[in-house]
């Protein structure tokens, strides 16, 4: 929990930095950890679960180059990270928020990516730096579609 | 662990920097051409199929071209390189003396260009530098890799381990997660191998053309979305020379072919 507050202490330090030098809309807002999720939306509305679904499979998302899951049209998946399949069974919708915007909150070693976050990383390319690598609306899209996928 | 384990295990503390947690062990280390499908293998051991030959032989008539203010080719201080350059390419990056650091084959080509032939340095991924350091490392192939035993390169090689251990990027990966903690997974489907640098200048058919380990390294970088370093600078030397030290004792491929 203290790991938590300190994260979203620095977020909201980060945000104020970048906004006072005109950084764009893409800044991760601001979000709340409540236990081992975040129980609300990033965006304050339910994502798109068909948007989630492509979302996953397009290889610039770059879930599916470590994840297979239930996708047949696509052969290219990788198998460095747990297979999709019934990750809406395994994990609540807070907790797959979670994951997604910051996976190493559960595992500090972990290699997927913190797909909602710009502090602590190092030599971000310069078309990238200062903004997450997906937005808050692609995240709940994706949080969304996950959400369908059980057994 | 049996009296030839324990031999190899010895020689390897005596000789070699100590193995660090999750770096491949000594007899376990492979090739990336061990990764690839039969067609592919195939084609770079014919060498009337391997496309890296083309360059290699346009490199073999570079290297007795006379060039520069000195009208000299590299022929003229350097002989028949099929002597002379046997095993030098397995020995780079190399420590020089003048520069007080390490230098890649490239970079000691445009040396002796800037030095001895009084010419212009040939740009990075140019056809005549790629040309010229595929020929020279052609005289290599099969020899044993020898890299980073000078000791005058035990910080520059601890550099390069560092850089290969630091996560980086909008995706915070470092080259250890998938080169060595990794390897024979499948990133989208593409096998990832151990990332032993055995056959650099290499064709590479993604790329349609040879390309230089730098190359590949500052595609990786670009691929976790970092800022790839420079052609030649300081760091992408030092990883260069860790991960050259890092396959050691295997052979030399070069001009290799990877998918
Ligand atoms: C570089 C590799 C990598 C990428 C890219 C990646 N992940 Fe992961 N993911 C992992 C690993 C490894 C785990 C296993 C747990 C851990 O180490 O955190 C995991 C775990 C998960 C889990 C929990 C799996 C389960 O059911 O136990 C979900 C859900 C998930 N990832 C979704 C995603 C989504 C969606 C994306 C893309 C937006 C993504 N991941 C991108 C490596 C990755
Ligand atoms: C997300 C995974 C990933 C990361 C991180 C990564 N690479 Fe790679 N690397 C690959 C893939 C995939 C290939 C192409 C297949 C292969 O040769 O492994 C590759 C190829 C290579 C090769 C060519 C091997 C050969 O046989 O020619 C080298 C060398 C290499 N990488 C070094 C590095 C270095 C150094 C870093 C860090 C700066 C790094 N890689 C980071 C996935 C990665």
């Amino acid at each position: 929990m203290a790991r938590s507050l300190i994260h979203i202490a620095a977020l909201v330090v980060v945000a104020g930095l970048t906004f006072a030098a005109g950084a764009t809309a893409e800044e991760p807002a601001p979000y709340k950890i409540v236990g081992d999720g975040i129980p609300e939306s990033l965006t304050g509305a339910p994502g798109d679960a068909a948007r989630g679904r492509a979302l996953v499979l397009a290889r610039g998302t770059t879930c599916i180059l470590c994840h297979s899951g239930p996708f047949p049209e696509t052969r290219f998946q990788g198998d460095l990270a747990p297979d999709l399949t019934g990750a809406g069974n395994r994990w609540s919708v807070s907790q797959l928020r979670l994951r997604l915007v910051d996976a190493s909150h559960f595992n500090p070693q972990t290699i997927m990516p913190s797909y909602y976050r710009t502090d602590g990383l190092v030599r971000v390319g310069r078309n990238f730096t200062g903004r997450p690598i997906l937005s808050a609306t692609e995240i709940e899209d994706i949080v969304a579609f996950l959400a369908t996928l059980r057994d | 662990m049996s009296h030839w384990r324990a031999i190899v295990v010895a020689a390897l503390l005596a000789t070699a920097p100590a193995l660090r947690a999750g770096e491949v062990p000594l007899e376990a280390r492979r090739s990336g051409y061990s990764f690839m499908g039969p067609e592919t293998r195939a084609m770079q051991d014919d060498d009337t199929a391997n496309p890296g030959m083309l360059f290699v032989l346009d490199g073999e008539s570079l290297w007795t071209k006379k060039v520069g203010v000195a009208d000299k080719a590299c022929a003229d201080c350097h002989g028949d390189a099929r002597s002379s350059m046997k095993g030098v390419a397995a020995r780079y990056p190399a420590f020089d003396k003048t520069q007080g650091r390490p230098v890649t084959l490239d970079q000691r080509i445009n040396l002796c260009r800037a030095d001895h032939q009084q010419a212009t340095p040939l740009p990075y991924e140019s056809r005549d530098l790629l040309a010229l350091s595929a020929f020279v490392a052609h005289q290599s192939r099969g020899l044993a890799i020898t890299a980073g035993d000078d000791p005058q390169l035990k910080p520059f090689v601890a550099q390069g381990r560092d850089l290969f251990r630091q996560r980086e990027g909008q995706l915070n990966l470092a080259c250890t997660n998938c080169h060595d903690d990794n390897f024979d997974k499948r990133l989208a489907g593409a096998p990832i191998t151990q990332a032993q640098p055995t056959g650099y200048p290499l064709y590479r058919l993604e790329w349609q053309t040879l390309g230089s380990l730098e190359r590949r390294l500052r595609s990786c970088m670009t691929g976790v979305r970092a800022q790839a370093y420079d052609y030649g600078s300081p760091e992408l030397v030092a990883l260069e020379l860790y991960l050259m030290s890092r396959a050691r004792g295997l052979p030399m491929e070069t001009p290799a072919v990877r998918p």
